[in-house]
């Protein structure tokens, strides 16, 4: 597609960058992205990919908006409380950028759902929020040969790892959920909001690099970044030829749900529920 | 015995196997880690086999969700 004299200036800062220009901006106008999960990652990652001009982008997310979400979920305002998730983010993208195409998908994503969700979408950017959905995603964007990015954040930490057809992948180093016995209790686990935004900004940035093939991926390596020692550490990580999902003798070969207690604002376990953003 | 351990030499380790340098480091929750020694992820069953030596690099990495399991 061509770009028109507002989308020019619009784009003016990535277009006057060497490594993309209009050429780039033009692939990325036409290119498509999910987000499972608009959270904490999800948030930074679809304010900055709708910034930027990808053409379509994707947002799957089954909850609503709440308090304790406000402080690291920057896409959702105090006015959006109550509202489906999916619903304030995709008012937010729109009026950052009129020319994106923003597709809201109202789900618990679940073995069941998740490969056709993710089907017509270039890139898959993993916004979730527990172990569950991590697995489900990996092994969803191996069966359907998607490239993706993981992230996960703790308190003062967080990690990010890029997935492509061939790379390592997730369970090459996380094999399984720990065994649902062994999880400690349900206790809440606090997280930094500005490291969301951090570890959202660098998934936005990896899907962005696929789409326009520049620079090298965080493929076959984990970054780690500890926000406490300001420290970032880049971990090469060969692929697992006993993976059991893409080694050399894999036992998956179907996807399944993880089933993981849920907790509440106390630490209480409440219902059993799928994975979801 | 010194080792590098996520990036930083650690002198005086006394630990012979994996499963016990989790200990001795004070990994809290070391069902949530997985270990990378030598450039290798070993299997959780490889954790009391896997012995140490001297030079040796281990990388703790850890199971992150969003914040709601701790
Ligand atoms: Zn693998």
């Amino acid at each position: 597609m061509e770009l028109n004299d507002e989308q020019i200036e619009r784009y003016s800062r990535h277009i006057i960058l060497e490594q993309i220009g209009a050429a780039g901006q033009e692939k990325r106008l036409s290119s498509k992205m999910l987000i499972i999960g608009a959270g904490g990652l999800g948030a930074p990652a679809g304010l900055y990919l709708a910034a930027a001009g990808v053409g379509a982008i994707g947002i799957a997310d089954m909850d609503r908006v709440d308090l304790t979400n406000l402080q690291r979920q920057v896409i959702h305002h105090t006015t959006d409380i109550g509202k489906e998730k999916v619903q304030s983010a995709a008012d937010k993208m729109r009026a950052i950028n009129p020319d994106v195409n923003v597709i809201t998908h109202r789900m618990f994503v679940n073995a069941a759902n998740i490969r056709g969700l993710i089907r017509p979408y270039d890139f898959v950017i993993d916004g979730t929020d527990n172990f569950a959905a991590k697995f489900l995603i990996n092994d969803a964007c191996f069966f359907e040969s998607k490239p993706f990015s993981h992230a996960g954040i703790l308190r003062f930490q967080g990690q990010i790892i890029t997935v492509v057809p061939g790379s390592t992948c997730f369970r090459c180093i996380f094999d399984a959920p720990p065994p649902p016995g062994t999880i400690p209790s349900c206790s809440q686990a606090g997280v930094l909001g500005a490291l969301a935004g951090v570890l959202g900004s660098l998934q936005a940035t990896e899907a962005i690099k696929y789409v326009l093939g520049i620079g090298q991926l965080l493929t076959n390596a984990v970054l780690t970044y500890d926000a406490l020692t300001m420290q970032f550490r880049k971990i090469d990580i060969a692929r697992n030829p006993r993976c059991r999902l893409c080694g050399k003798e894999p036992e998956i070969d179907e996807l399944t749900d993880e089933p993981l207690p849920a907790c509440d604002l106390r630490g209480r376990k409440t219902h059993e529920r799928a994975a979801n953003g | 015995m010194k080792l590098t351990i996520n990036g930083q030499e650690v002198d005086g380790v006394a630990s012979n196997t994996v499963t016990d340098l989790l200990v001795e480091q004070k990994v809290k929750t070391p069902v949530y880690v997985s270990v990378e020694l030598n450039g290798e992820i070993l299997d959780r069953n490889q954790l009391d086999s896997a012995t140490l030596k001297d030079g040796d690099r281990v990388e703790f990495l850890y199971f992150m969700g969003g914040g709601q399991w701790n």
